[in-house]
């Protein structure tokens, strides 16, 4: 029986700047069950990264959470205090970044860092933690923990710095772990380990976990379901495979069709025409619309509503691609 | 670590023998003392003798070799005023200015850190905002300016602080030392006061400055995912990076302080080894003053020394080979 962990209704987070407002996440809703694994995809300031910082309410000035819910096992985080929230983050929902080279505080060792965690939400005594800080560090594949504790980051290399980073993350066994653009600054092999091995490790632990990310093909063998961002909008929603296999958004289809594949014997790469437009200026209608393929007259007009077209598979587009095309 | 400090030992030896050339050069453009010494319906012979017992005449190298041979054995000569060794001179005002130094830089440091800690955190704070127009003042108001409104307001006006000297003197480890005294304490407040002010306002705005720059960092939101504590984010997390910069420029800072007590010292006829610097300088007591130069050099450079342990030691990413 899947159970529900986390739902996110209706979110807007804006940022008040002085040149006007940022809509940087508009109205997203979703849901992510125990154990699942759900990918946000999106191009460059779509509001992924918005809109996890949105679930852990790590925004800042000037940004804001404006509107919208998020059920976390049953309780709505956005009423939550600022005290209550620090007792959720690390020991329930805990955070990856993009970068490991700047994630980690460098004049702090190796274990410090991870152990913090486990002195904020657990009560093992120093022996105790050292033990589970070094079964951590196993865990995520940094051979001889033991030696390896008293390192500084800048005694890492980016991968292993990749790695404590997931080790503080699972350090107090979350419920949620939300990684933004994980592997985005590593290299390609090193990628596929990291990834391969969060995937281990939240499927044995039974971890639910939020996979930020620009590269729909990187996730694909990773998301059990993804979203879609534009805009700060969700535009396609569902299974990974169907959006893999059957995209009904142009958008969706635009971005699967700027991969780069090995076995394709095209030319040359397709791209999506146009740029992610101004937030402060944008389009009447679909947000998509002026860089979409297939826009028509409506499309400029109004604004399309999401809606299911198939079973779990959703879109926000008045003119959906068919599933078979 | 054992190879870097004989490798600055060596440096700061080195540089206290430059600062001993300078010193002795200078010195010996600055006015004949000898004239000073004698009376003034001395004849050209009672000059004459009077320079040869100075050691005067001889040649300027013989007289610098000398000089260096004399400091060596710790000798700077004997005060040509008060006819008494001008080291020992110097070390019996010594504690009262250390303990002045002491005193303002741990102001400077208690009152700035905590304060630019805080503005750095919150800029947009109507606080911080206030907190930052202070600083300002504080840089740039004048130093005696300072000092003479402060003996004015709470000496003079309100007669709640004595405006002079250093008040009830107790023994400590063989030093005469008054702050442990309520009497030297309230001594003390006024001229500490004046002396900090500027380096207090000077360190608020680099660590604010720091703070402002760390906060943006990753990972002080990768800190704030883990649910650090407020306090602990602000003060261990970001203020210890926060600081790096801010050690060097502070060990400069201490520096200024103990140059700027003579100042101090002097508006407050506060008994330290500035004022005496002060009155020698009016009285061209020559072994005096170098004996007060090369000592306030050899704790500058003995200061930058300890700041760059310190430095060391905080940051893991400098290596000390
Ligand atoms: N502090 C801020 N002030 C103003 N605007 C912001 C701020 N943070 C984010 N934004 C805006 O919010 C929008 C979404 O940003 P977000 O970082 O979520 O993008 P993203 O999808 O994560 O992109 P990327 O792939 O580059 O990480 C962007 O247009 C960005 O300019
Ligand atoms: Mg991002």
């Amino acid at each position: 029986m899947v159970e529900k962990l986390l739902e996110v209704k209706d979110l807007k987070t804006h940022f008040h700047t002085f040149k006007g407002i940022v809509k940087a996440v508009d109205g997203v809703s979703f849901k992510l069950n125990k154990g699942e694994i759900l990918g946000i995809v999106g191009e460059s300031g779509g509001g992924k990264s918005v809109t996890g910082f949105s679930i852990l309410k790590l925004i800042e000035d000037p940004g804001k959470i404006e509107n919208g819910e998020i059920i976390f096992n049953g309780e709505n985080l956005v009423n939550k205090s600022e005290r209550e929230m620090k007792e959720i983050r690390g020991s329930k929902i805990s955070m990856i970044f993009q970068d490991p080279m700047t994630s980690l505080n460098p004049l702090y060792t190796i274990q410090q860092q991870i152990e913090e965690v486990l002195k904020l939400h657990t009560d093992m005594n120093a022996k105790q933690r050292k033990q589970r800080c070094i079964n951590l560090l196993d865990d995520v594949g940094i051979p001889q923990p033991e030696a390896r504790l008293k390192s500084y980051p800048h005694q890492f290399s980016g991968g292993m710095r990749q790695r404590a980073i997931i080790a503080a993350a699972l350090a107090a066994e979350p419920e949620l772990i939300i990684a933004d653009e994980p592997t985005t600054a590593l290299d390609v092999t090193i990628q596929a380990q990291i990834l391969r091995l969060m995937k281990k490790l939240v499927k044995e632990k039974n971890t639910s976990l939020l996979l930020i990310t620009h590269d729909l093909a990187v996730v694909a063998e990773m998301v059990d379901r993804a979203i879609v961002l534009y805009c700060g909008q969700v535009m396609e929603t569902g299974k990974i495979d169907d959006l893999i296999h059957q995209p009904i958004h142009p958008y969706t289809y635009g971005l699967l069709n700027s991969i780069p594949r090995l076995d394709d014997q095209k030319k040359r790469l397709s791209q999506i025409e146009g740029m992610v437009p101004n937030m402060f200026e944008l389009p009447e209608g679909c947000n998509y619309s002026p860089r979409c393929d297939y826009c028509q007259e409506r499309c400029l007009q109004e604004e399309p509503k999401i809606r299911e077209i198939h079973e779990g598979h959703r879109v926000s587009c008045h003119y959906p691609l068919s599933r078979e095309g | 670590m054992f190879k870097y400090v004989t490798k600055r030992v060596y440096q700061m030896i080195l540089v206290l023998f430059v600062v001993s050339i300078i010193v002795f050069f200078v010195m010996s453009f600055t006015g004949d003392p000898v004239l000073m010494m004698v009376t003034p319906d001395a004849t050209q012979a009672q000059i004459d003798r009077a320079r040869m017992e100075l050691g005067l005449d001889k040649p300027l190298i013989t007289q610098y070799f000398i000089f260096v041979k004399n400091i060596l054995r710790g000798d700077f000569g004997k005060s040509y005023v008060f006819k008494q060794s001008a080291i020992k001179l110097i070390i019996e005002r010594m504690p009262a200015t250390l303990e002045l130094v002491f005193v303002s830089v741990l102001l400077s440091i208690i009152v700035a850190i905590p304060l630019g800690v805080f503005a750095g955190a919150f800029p947009n704070k109507k606080s911080s905002k206030t907190i930052m127009l202070g600083s300002l003042l504080g840089i740039s108001l004048p130093n005696f300016w300072v000092g003479m409104m402060l003996i004015f307001v709470f000496a003079v006006h309100f007669r709640v602080m004595p405006s002079s000297g250093r008040g009830e003197v107790v023994n400590f480890l063989g030093m005469r030392i008054s702050i442990f005294t309520a009497d030297g304490f309230k001594h003390i407040i006024l001229p500490a006061v004046m002396l900090s002010i500027q380096s207090l306002a000077i360190l608020l705005r680099l660590t604010r400055a720091g703070m402002m720059e760390v906060m943006k960092q990753d990972y002080i939101k990768f800190a704030r995912s883990k649910g650090v504590l407020q306090n602990s984010l602000l003060f261990q997390h970001a203020l210890k990076n926060a600081l790096i910069p801010v050690i060097t420029v502070f060990g400069i800072q201490i520096g200024k302080i103990i140059a700027f007590a003579t100042v101090t010292e002097t508006i407050f006829s506060w008994p330290g080894m500035g004022k005496l610097l002060i009155d020698s300088i009016n009285r061209s007591d020559r072994p005096v003053m170098v004996a007060y130069l090369m000592i306030v050099a050899f704790i500058f450079v003995l200061l930058n020394f300890i700041v760059d342990i310190v430095y060391t030691s905080i940051d893991p990413r400098i290596d000390l080979r």
